[in-house]
């Protein structure tokens, strides 16, 4: 497998419009009390073609709510989104997500979870399905076709919900602490899955965690937020460990572990600012 | 050799504790079955023996062998009032159409108000108004707009039967997966792909539970809509016994009535089984 994969990584274009880019964007609701809560407070990130960002940061600091943004479920109060240069309205068509909980429909087969966008988009049956099995099988579920989702473990159906977005062949990939609810060795396995498939495809991932580890394991960039409310940016690190990478090893080698205490001192602050007031 | 041994050896094992299982299984479930026999027959038993003994007055409870007598009869001669099957479809036919009509109304609305926060908004309160009151108060007034025949029986079940279907359909709408729902628009799903392939499928289950006491309701209204004023109907029949003091009639009819509403209830359960195919298989 390692020798066949391609040594993808390239540092990115910063000279071309990023795939991303988020202008001085605030949110704000209005809570039942009629006071207004700032969740994000001018936020400025460009994320370049193919590149793997992670975004880490206290629970509740808002950045489950820049990857809505991003994806277009909410709009932003004031600032703006362009995605690939022009302004994000609504749905965001170039994206795809996995979330936390679970992205496959209960009441379709593994094979209509995974054909579904294309369904969606109009195309036959007969030929979605064949594209579909090669992504099913792509994601190591062969066999698995006509099984419902209540049948797969925990695991089996982040791969489904994987193949679901990658045979979108989406210009972002959107992850919502997508790992979280797994096991730790059902985990680094899914990880190392993710690296090995996203080497072969250009698409930026958007990758969203509360565990620093993961975050530096997979990118090639991290962004720290700072505690809610009105989170912002705090840091942004770049990481430069050599691709292609194995993700359980990878976290024994001193570059990694420089990385991580860096990074570390600037989120321990933030983390303790979040449980001092939750407390 | 030796390992050919070893494998049908296992296999001659595991055929052996399947069948084991299996047998439990049966006898499990035979024992079940007497035990049920056995409550009727204790019931019903009882029943007879304080009946045919006057010690309690048959006038007035009746007993087990003369109400089947009675519907032998009513099957074999006809009842008062005509063949005995007509009473029974007309009674079915008013159940079965407020019944169809009540879940399509009810699905569409709870849809629309599930979906439409506005909609909800605006007309929740009268629908919650409208649901507090006893809809059996409607019959009369139904009766006189639509008169003695079947149009005022079924509006009597439908408006019974819409608000069952409606709130679990509100519901089921309302509390379909956000994830799920995001997704399918990330997909590309539109407006239509997203309630055929995400909304409908998941609030499907709430209306399918919705369905068993709804058709009760059916059968409710239309019998209500009878004994106030109809000329045919098992209803009909229970309320003409009634008017001459003939209680076997009114057991009759109601042991009729409960037929009809456990085939109904049967129906119901295999439709659900058809529908959620993807939840009966998690076992």
């Amino acid at each position: 497998m390692t020798t066949e994969r391609m040594v993808r990584y390239v540092a990115p274009d910063n000279a071309s419009t990023p795939v991303i880019n988020l202008k001085a964007v605030t949110k704000e609701y209005i809570k039942p009390t009629g006071e207004i809560h700032t969740v994000l407070q001018d936020i400025n990130l460009q994320i370049g073609k193919g590149e793997f960002c992670s975004i880490v940061g206290p629970s509740g600091c808002g950045k489950s709510t820049t990857l809505n943004l991003i994806a277009g479920f909410e709009a932003p109060t004031a600032g703006k989104i362009q995605i690939g240069g022009t302004l994000l309205q609504g749905i965001n068509p170039s994206a795809a997500c996995v979330f936390q909980t679970d992205n496959t429909f209960p009441w379709k087969t593994v094979i209509d979870n995974v054909s579904l966008g294309l369904r969606l988009h109009g195309m036959k049956k007969s030929e979605a399905y064949e594209q579909a099995r090669h992504w099913i099988e792509r994601v190591g579920l062969k066999g698995f076709e006509n099984h419902y989702p209540s049948r797969l473990s925990g695991g089996m159906r982040k791969r489904v919900a994987l193949a679901q977005c990658l045979i979108m062949q989406p210009e972002i990939l959107l992850m919502d602490e997508s790992f979280s609810a797994l096991d730790v060795h059902t985990r680094s396995v899914m990880e190392n899955e993710l690296l090995s498939i996203w080497e072969e495809t250009s698409a930026s991932v958007v990758f969203i965690t509360h565990d620093l580890e993961e975050a530096i394991a997979l990118s090639d960039r991290v962004i720290v937020m700072t505690a809610g409310p009105a989170a912002t940016i705090k840091g942004d690190y770049r990481i430069d460990l050599e691709r292609p990478r194995n993700v359980a090893e990878i976290r024994f080698d001193p570059e990694f572990l420089k990385l991580h205490q860096q990074i570390w001192n600037d989120l321990r602050d933030e983390v303790m600012t979040s449980y001092a007031q939750l407390h | 050799m030796h390992s050919s041994t070893n494998v049908s050896q296992t296999q001659i094992e595991m055929t052996a504790r399947k069948n084991a299982l299996r047998s439990q299984a049966i006898r499990n479930r035979l024992r079940t079955l007497v035990l049920q026999i056995l409550v009727f027959a204790l019931i019903v038993g009882s029943w007879q023996l304080l009946s045919s003994r006057h010690w309690i007055d048959p006038f007035f409870f009746s007993s087990p062998v003369d109400i089947v007598k009675h519907i032998e009869t009513w099957v074999v001669d006809g009842t008062s009032a005509g063949p005995l099957y007509e009473h029974f479809v007309v009674t079915f036919e008013e159940t079965v159409i407020s019944f169809i009509i009540g879940t399509i109304l009810g699905v569409v609305m709870g849809y629309l108000l599930g979906r439409n926060k506005l909609l909800s908004d605006i007309f929740g309160p009268y629908i919650t108004m409208l649901n507090a009151l006893p809809r059996v108060v409607l019959a009369p007034i139904f009766i006189v707009w639509f008169g003695l025949g079947m149009p005022s029986k079924v509006a009597l079940g439908v408006t019974l039967t819409f608000f069952i279907v409606f709130f679990n359909a509100f519901q089921g709408v309302r509390e379909v997966d956000r994830n799920l729902v995001n997704n399918a628009l990330l997909l590309g799903a539109n407006q239509r792909q997203l309630a055929r392939h995400v909304i409908i499928p998941s609030a499907l289950t709430w209306i399918l539970s919705s369905l068993h006491t709804s058709f009760g309701f059916a059968l409710t209204g239309a019998v209500v809509g009878e004994f106030i004023g109809a000329t045919k109907g098992l209803g009909f029949l229970i309320s003409e016994a009634q008017g001459s003091f003939d209680t076997t009639g009114v057991f009759a009819g109601m042991v009729l009535l409960s037929i009809t509403s456990l085939l109904a209830d049967w129906l119901v359960t295999r439709l659900e089984r058809r529908f959620v195919v993807w939840r009966s298989t998690a076992k």
